[in-house]
């Protein structure tokens, strides 16, 4: 259940890095839109968030002892678009797109560390 | 004038660019400090060296973000030396631990160059200090 949530997140979060990536390619601020498209993946990474909880509940557990390593990023994730969320409104012009697909490129970064936590690799911590 | 100016001065660290550089090493913050509070606080013995630089790391980090938000002029050449320092850290720790990997059987932010983090801790203090230059050209 983890591994196919945790891509589906992934890749829902790069093509967010690459819409607003292109808006601040082509000068443009964040539109309604992306803050819809924001809504969606955060949507996802809360979905992660409450399918890691509900696991850990039912006793499953990030193999070797990783589970607070675990939660803090599940946590860590859910918290990252609506940060840049709220940056780029203070940022009308396109740093405020440059500041959401840097987010939204970080979250996905962060799913191959959840993965790996899941996994057993906390080494990185 | 000169008032304006300074207020300009001021906010203009954080503001466009700015804006993206102080949310990128504020997440920097966040995940090196999570990062080495839990290494040191549960795994000290094994890696000390490369804990150890991971919370230096954090501080250095910390005291960029905070330059940047504060601005002014003293703020921007406290922010330009930690850059520079942090340029320094990441070229000599990566240097270091494809050179001798022995004091390092744990990765640190700046291991390998910062490739697990996808080369920023290489490219953020350039992109820092290239905008400190020009803040203060037009400042």
């Amino acid at each position: 259940m983890i591994a196919p949530l945790t891509v589906a997140v992934a890749v829902a979060a790069l093509l967010l890095t690459a819409w607003c990536g292109y808006a601040a390619f082509r000068n443009q601020a964040v539109k309604d839109w992306h803050y819809l498209g924001m809504g969606i993946v955060l949507l996802l990474t809360l979905a992660q968030l409450t399918v890691g909880l509900v696991q850990l509940a039912r006793g499953e557990r990030p193999a070797g002892d990783g589970t607070a390593v675990f939660v803090s990023y599940l946590v860590a994730v859910a918290l990252c678009l609506p940060v840049v969320a709220i940056v780029s409104l203070g940022e009308r012009t396109r740093w405020g797109s440059a500041t959401v697909a840097a987010g939204a490129l970080v979250l996905a970064a962060l799913q191959i560390r959840v993965a790996d936590v899941w996994a057993g690799g906390v080494g990185g911590g | 004038m000169a008032e304006r100016a300074t207020a300009a001065g001021r906010a203009g660290l954080r503001t466009g660019p700015g804006r993206l550089l102080v949310t990128v090493y504020g997440v920097f913050t966040v995940a090196a400090a999570s990062r080495s509070a839990y290494q040191l606080s549960a795994r000290f013995d094994e890696a000390p060296v490369a804990y150890l630089l991971s919370a230096l790391a954090a501080v250095v980090y910390a005291l960029i973000t905070v330059s940047l938000v504060r601005g002014g002029e003293r703020a921007r050449r406290l922010a330009f030396g930690c850059c520079a320092a942090e340029l320094a850290g990441v070229l000599v720790v990566g240097t270091w631990t494809l050179l001798d990997s022995s004091e390092f059987p744990d990765t640190t932010v700046w291991s390998g160059y910062g490739y697990g983090y996808l080369f920023l801790p290489l490219l953020l203090p350039v992109a820092g200090l290239l905008w400190l230059r020009r803040a203060r050209a037009a400042a």
